[in-house]
């Protein structure tokens, strides 16, 4: 039995997950707190949220984020890829800034009008 | 190298006091500063009082100068338009003795000629300044004192030598001092200077510029002090000075309103090993609470935006230290120059420039001489000015500070006067912008966009105060290049 | 000076709390709502915000702060009757709703509206307010102030950070410097809980292995010009315990120790301010002590989720158009009171006869408790009980009353959370 804190929402239930019996979850506050706490012990995953750099607008950088959550393990090779972008304004919400970021089917999103 | 007739070494109050009253003969001035702005010894950290004169043993220079240097005080803030406010003072009394202390300090009063001081009972204190303990059996009184913003009335003093062709050299730390027949050339973190004659005004450093001509007779003692900022909330809550009666490490406590309108309550006293020694203590700070709240028990201390210490530039001599170096000549002191050394910085400059003429030194007026300073304060206007002077330059309506309304106009104004701010500090002292509630959460990353735009410089290179006080370490997006 | 125009509806701020309250204006029946923002551009501190989270309740997805701020700036863009000017900031208001403003643009401007509402957000406490002692090199921060260097302007505040406090900022923050490089060493809090939501503390602190020291304090910055190291002590209550210090190396503090909520701009109106949450004392329907000027969000109590800002916003901006059309409340007020166990509680003042079908009243527990229950009584008689699994200060509990409970209610309702005794 493991202990899980689920990071889905606010509320931070704490799961508890029985790793020696399919991964059954309790403790759960919702549906999303099951899955989570099985994939927490199997192959985590984050969403990644940082900025990339953006030329002809009002500010420097440009936030982003993964379109979904990536393997942990691959957080800080993701890093390394969008030190490498560069934008050009006008940019919205929802324009991919590096599309299938290192072959994981997974986009880099604006998240801001500039 | 450049070449004065006089190098004043320190720009803290008396530096550029000195500055200020040779800028008016024909003569070359240049003033040496290890700081990267002026006034940033003891100058920005005590009390901002210009005291009546009523404390100093008759007698002394410290009483003189302090009596006649508070009259001068008046006249070069109102001329020069630096922050200044009149408001009385109250030495409160708690017990016999303290009525025997301000009975002898109402002697003193008299002695060194400071007017309209006078020992008030219980109730005539309240019913002037409501806000003070009424446990009081008493207190003296004195009608004229006053507040100011120290560092402005340096800065106002030393860009007004600059405007009349004195130099204010920054960054500028005296390492060494060669004595020559003709003179003295003076090395520096930022170069060599020459001069004729040197006036030592190095505040808590001024024992180790004299010894450097080999005048070991000035003994520091560093004596930090440390103060609470409260919220203006507070500052409205006294509208007098308010000190407690002295004792043999100094005034006490005092509590008092400041020109910007925040309450400060402060100072204690405790040896410390140098000028830079500014740090505040954990042990001795909240002491101050207890102290204040004596004098005035409805300071709410939840209100406190801000700590700081400073350094009282205090010697052996219990007299401030004016002398024509007993070791090497055409080399004058003004050393020790702690309390009541801000209302007496005027006349010791003059003082100084006597002992100067003493030694040779031959001074003929500028028939030109430029004794003004005009400066906008946005948040000082009346509501018909703040519309006529965004319409006249819409900088000022842009507010950049919103704790102060402290706005894009005044910041550029301040970096295009005749002393240039180099640091978030720097502007913040010359505008307002970060003194307040917030201090400077908000406005520090607009002041740094402001400050390196009009500089010309990345913001990279920006100090917070000195030079080496960086704030930011480079860019992001760079983690793995 | 004469007012320059006449609008509805002012709403000072344009960040979460201030979009939701000009959309709901205008969707109930106000035909000029003005929206005054200081920045640039609306969305307030959501605009700094990129880490994702926000909009679970409102949105139910889950988005970033900018995202955020995008689909309510957006809205306000929609409606016609309302408009919105940026790097405009407001001096001050007055009891007769009159507002003060100045930009670049137009200059010296005096506004007349029918209701106000004030959305002015909230600030960081300071290193100055709760008096760390030490040397004052460069090098203390707040995390908000490094979160705008970084995510806004691009630049790094540090390479080798220590965050004193647990709040949520500090923790995604302690995250975001990490992902960019920075050497983050330490979290430092000084309750025996953490003050920030238990998800930051698994996926901002867990997951990059940065410590969390519990009852513990920075007790002394060395530094001449920059930081060069921090002295940490543990703390007993919240003393320091002489014997207990150790220090790290680093060239960064970061400060994540409170918010309070900003209303200079409110006591110049001479509104009543509750001491418990530095904001304004609220009515269920927004209104603070000075009738048609309205408070929400941050400015009224510090939030932790942005979608009750939203919430709390749409029904001030509701109540803010009733006013303007000449609606007024009345009726007996009932003050709700905080028991044992709670920190403040907010609305301060509840009046029955303007509820609709239930009221929401939001608190804050003062410590972290397993299963207990919250008990609402008015007279010694209990008018109400809820039960929590787990409750925490961090996190702002919310609970309902339905209106017809409020006819064994008299003057005072008390809000108290004790041990579930199950």
């Amino acid at each position: 039995m493991k202990e899980v804190i689920c990071i889905c929402c606010p509320k931070g239930c704490h799961l508890n997950v029985d790793d020696e019996n399919g991964y059954a979850v309790t403790g759960n506050g919702c549906a999303r707190g099951v899955e989570y706490g099985k994939k927490e012990l199997i192959a985590p995953t984050r969403v990644i949220t940082s900025t990339v750099r953006i030329n002809g607008a009002a500010y420097v950088r440009c936030p982003v984020k993964t379109s979904a959550p990536v393997p942990k393990g691959m957080i800080s090779e993701i890093m390394k890829k969008l030190d490498d972008v560069l934008l050009t304004a006008p940019v919205s919400v929802g324009d991919v800034a590096l599309a299938n970021v290192c072959g994981l089917g997974i986009d880099i999103l604006v998240t801001r009008n500039l | 190298m450049k070449n004065y007739d006089i190098l004043i070494i320190g720009c803290g109050v008396t530096g550029a006091a000195v500055a200020y009253e040779l800028s008016r003969f024909e003569l070359s001035v240049g003033v040496v500063e290890r700081s990267n702005d002026v006034g940033c010894g003891a100058t920005k950290a005590n009390s901002a009082i210009l005291h009546a004169g009523y404390d100093p043993e008759p007698g002394t220079l410290c009483a003189r100068l302090n009596v006649e240097g508070v009259k001068l005080a008046k006249q070069i803030c109102e001329k020069l338009s630096v922050l200044r406010r009149e408001l009385p003072s109250f030495v409160l009394a708690f017990t016999d003795a303290d009525i025997r202390l301000i009975h002898e300090l109402k002697e003193r009063a008299d002695a060194n000629g400071v007017e309209g001081a006078r020992v008030l009972s219980r109730d005539e204190v309240l019913a002037i300044e409501p806000s003070v303990n009424p446990d009081i059996l008493g207190a003296l009184y004195a009608p004229h004192s006053a507040i100011v913003d120290p560092w402005e009335y340096t800065c106002a003093m030393a860009e007004t030598a600059v405007v009349n062709g004195a130099d204010v050299n920054l960054s500028c730390g005296v390492r060494s001092i060669e004595k020559h027949e003709n003179g003295f050339i003076v090395h520096t973190s930022g170069g060599d200077f020459s001069a004729k004659y040197i006036v030592n005004a190095a505040g808590c450093y001024a024992s180790e510029i004299a010894a450097m001509v080999g005048d070991t007779d000035i003994k520091p003692i560093n004596l930090c002090g440390q103060y609470y900022v409260l919220d203006k909330c507070e500052g409205k809550k006294v509208n007098s000075v308010i000190f407690r009666c002295p004792d043999e490490k100094g005034k006490g406590v005092l509590v008092a309103p400041t020109v910007h309108g925040n309450m400060i309550v402060g100072p204690d006293a405790f040896e410390v090993r140098d000028g830079d020694s500014v740090g505040t203590v954990a042990e001795t700070l909240p002491k101050l609470k207890t102290s204040g709240l004596r004098s005035v028990p409805g300071i709410d201390f939840r209100q406190v935006i801000h700590e700081y210490a400073g350094v009282r530039p205090a010697t052996a001599d219990s007299d401030f230290i004016i002398n024509i170096s007993p070791a090497c000549e055409n080399f004058v002191n003004l050393a020790g120059i702690k309390s009541p050394g801000l209302p007496a910085a005027p006349a010791v400059a003059l003082e100084g420039i006597k002992l100067l003429r003493k030694c040779g030194l031959e001074t003929k007026e500028k028939k030109n001489f430029t004794d003004k300073r005009e400066v906008v304060r946005f948040n000082k206007l009346g509501e018909e000015e703040k519309a006529e002077i965004i319409k006249q330059d819409p900088l000022y309506g842009q507010i950049i500070c919103r704790c102060e309304t402290v706005t894009e106009g005044d910041i550029v104004a301040a970096i295009r006067r005749p002393i240039q701010p180099r640091s978030i500090d720097a502007i913040k002292r010359r505008t307002g912008a970060g003194l307040g509630r917030c201090q400077g959460g908000f406005c520090s990353p607009r002041v740094h966009e402001i400050l390196a735009r009009e500089l010309g410089v990345s913001p990279l290179d920006i100090t917070l105060g000195n030079d080496g006080s960086y704030i930011l370490t480079g860019e992001t997006k760079e983690a793995q290049r | 000076m004469t007012a320059d125009r006449y609008y509805d509806v002012i709403v000072i701020g344009g960040g979460p709390a201030g979009l939701a309250a000009a959309v709901s204006a205008c969707d109930n029946g106000a035909e000029s709502v003005l929206v005054i923002e200081r920045d640039r551009e609306v969305g307030g501190i959501l605009n700094q915000c990129i880490h994702n989270g926000f909009g679970l309740h409102y949105f139910k997805e889950e988005l970033t702060g900018p995202e955020y701020a995008a689909r309510f700036a957006k809205m306000v863009a929609e409606k016609e009757n309302a408009e919105v000017l940026c790097n405009t900031m407001v001096l001050s208001v007055t009891p007769d709703r009159r507002v003060v403003c100045i930009s670049k643009e137009l200059g010296y401007r005096v506004y007349e509206a029918g209701a106000i509402i004030l959305c002015m957000g909230c600030r960081e406490r300071t290193r100055g307010a709760i008096a760390i002692p030490g040397d004052r090199p460069a090098g203390v921060l707040t995390a908000g102030t490094a979160q705008r260097y970084v995510n806004i302007e691009g630049y790094m505040p540090g390479k080798r950070v220590v965050i004193l406090g647990s709040g949520d900022i500090g923790l995604i923050m302690a995250r975001r410097l990490t992902l960019e490089g920075a050497k983050v060493l330490a979290c430092v809090e000084l309750c025996p809980y953490s003050n920030g939501l238990t998800r930051n503390i698994v996926q901002c602190l867990n997951d990059f292995d940065i410590p969390l020291y519990l009852s513990h304090t920075v007790t002394n910055i060395i530094g001449k010009d920059r930081v060069e190291k921090i002295q940490i002590s543990r703390v007993d209550g919240y003393t320091p315990i002489p014997g207990s210090e150790f220090e790290i190396e680093c060239d960064t503090l970061l400060l994540s120790v409170g918010l309070i909520p900003e209303n200079e701009l409110t006591k110049g109106a001479g509104i009543e301010i509750d001491r418990r949450t530095n904001g304004a004392f609220v009515h269920e329907n927004m209104e603070t002590s000075v009738p048609g000027i309205f408070a929400c969000g941050n400015v009224a109590h510090v939030h932790d989720l942005v979608d009750y800002v939203t919430a709390e916003s749409l029904r001030a901006g509701a109540s803010a158009a009733k006013f303007a059309a000449g609606v007024r409340c009345g009726g007996r007020s009932v003050s709700v009171r905080n028991g044992n166990g709670v920190n403040y509680t907010l609305p301060q003042f509840i009046r029955p006869e303007n509820i609709d079908k239930s009221v929401e009243i939001f608190f804050r527990t003062n410590k972290v408790r397993g299963k207990s229950v919250i008990r609402v009584t008015s007279g010694g008689t209990v008018i109400a009980q809820f039960k929590r699994e787990r409750m925490a200060p961090g996190e702002m509990e919310k609970i309902t009353i339905p209106k017809p409970l409020f006819a064994k209610v008299n003057d005072e309702l008390v809000v108290e959370v004790c041990d579930d005794p199950v």
